[in-house]
């Protein structure tokens, strides 16, 4: 199953529903980038508010994609990660640094008009 | 046992297996989605380990009855390469996959007791068990 990606002026929205497996994590790698190819967008919001779980596998991928994102030129902004995924993510020793977060979609997309803004 | 059920991991679809019967035993033993979230992540990483270092391998989920308290074990058991050197992979940042070496020091994190048994040659026991407060 393949992650839906939806355009939004000149920004990217994702949401992520399900369960990720390794294969549809890599190929929503893939998807992104292209998608971000195809439509020039500025910005990606990534939002995990479905997610209760993220393991060292999962949270490589998004951060890998976060940087091949800024590499061709687009912020990603990373939303609605929930409390449990928040503590299981930090006791396990992956901080995600420097990378954009905020509560929820809303807050998201304010904060990409904001850093796109600069 | 009817205390314990086991997945066997040969493919990556296995891990998502087990993960899932982690959780709906964590959850029908009555764990918080916290610490539901941490048995599943922990499961994700001893899955992903057997996968990735011993090829194929089984974690079994067993519940836990012990003076009173009710907890969750997972048993991780493969009969891959082993390791030789335990302390060097207890610390955080060590990996021998290009991953982020978050592996077994946070598996250790998450649950509250962590017991690890490996010889070179001969595979890796790995019981990781928390309880329900």
């Amino acid at each position: 199953m393949r992650i839906p990606i939806l355009k939004l002026h000149d920004c990217l929205l994702v949401s992520i529903q399900w369960e990720l497996d390794d294969q549809t994590a890599l190929q929503f790698q893939e998807d992104l980038l292209k998608k971000i190819h195809d439509t020039s967008a500025n910005g990606v919001v990534i939002d995990l508010t479905s997610i209760d779980f993220i393991d060292s596998f999962i949270a490589k991928v998004l951060g890998d994609v976060i940087e091949m994102s800024h590499l061709m030129g687009a912020k990603v902004v990373i939303t609605g990660i929930q409390p449990a995924v928040a503590i299981t993510l930090t006791e396990l020793g992956i901080g995600l640094n420097n990378v954009l977060t905020a509560l929820d979609l809303e807050k998201g997309l304010e904060k990409l008009q904001q850093e796109l803004g600069e | 046992m009817d205390n314990q059920s086991c997945v066997k991991i040969i493919n990556e679809w296995d891990i998502v297996s087990a993960r899932q019967l982690g959780r709906n035993v964590a959850k029908e033993l009555g764990f918080g989605t916290v610490d539901q979230a941490r048995i599943t992540t922990a499961i994700s990483e001893l899955a992903r380990n057997i996968f990735l270092y011993a090829g194929q391998g089984q974690i079994c989920i067993e519940k836990m009855y012990e003076s009173g308290k009710v907890g969750l074990r997972i048993i991780s058991i493969d009969k891959g390469p082993g390791i030789s050197d335990i302390r060097q992979v207890m610390e955080d940042g060590y990996s021998t996959s290009g991953g982020l070496g978050a592996g077994l020091p946070g598996v250790k994190r998450l649950m509250d007791e962590f017991m690890i048994d490996s010889n070179p040659g001969e595979g890796t026991d790995i019981q990781a068990t928390k309880w329900l407060r």
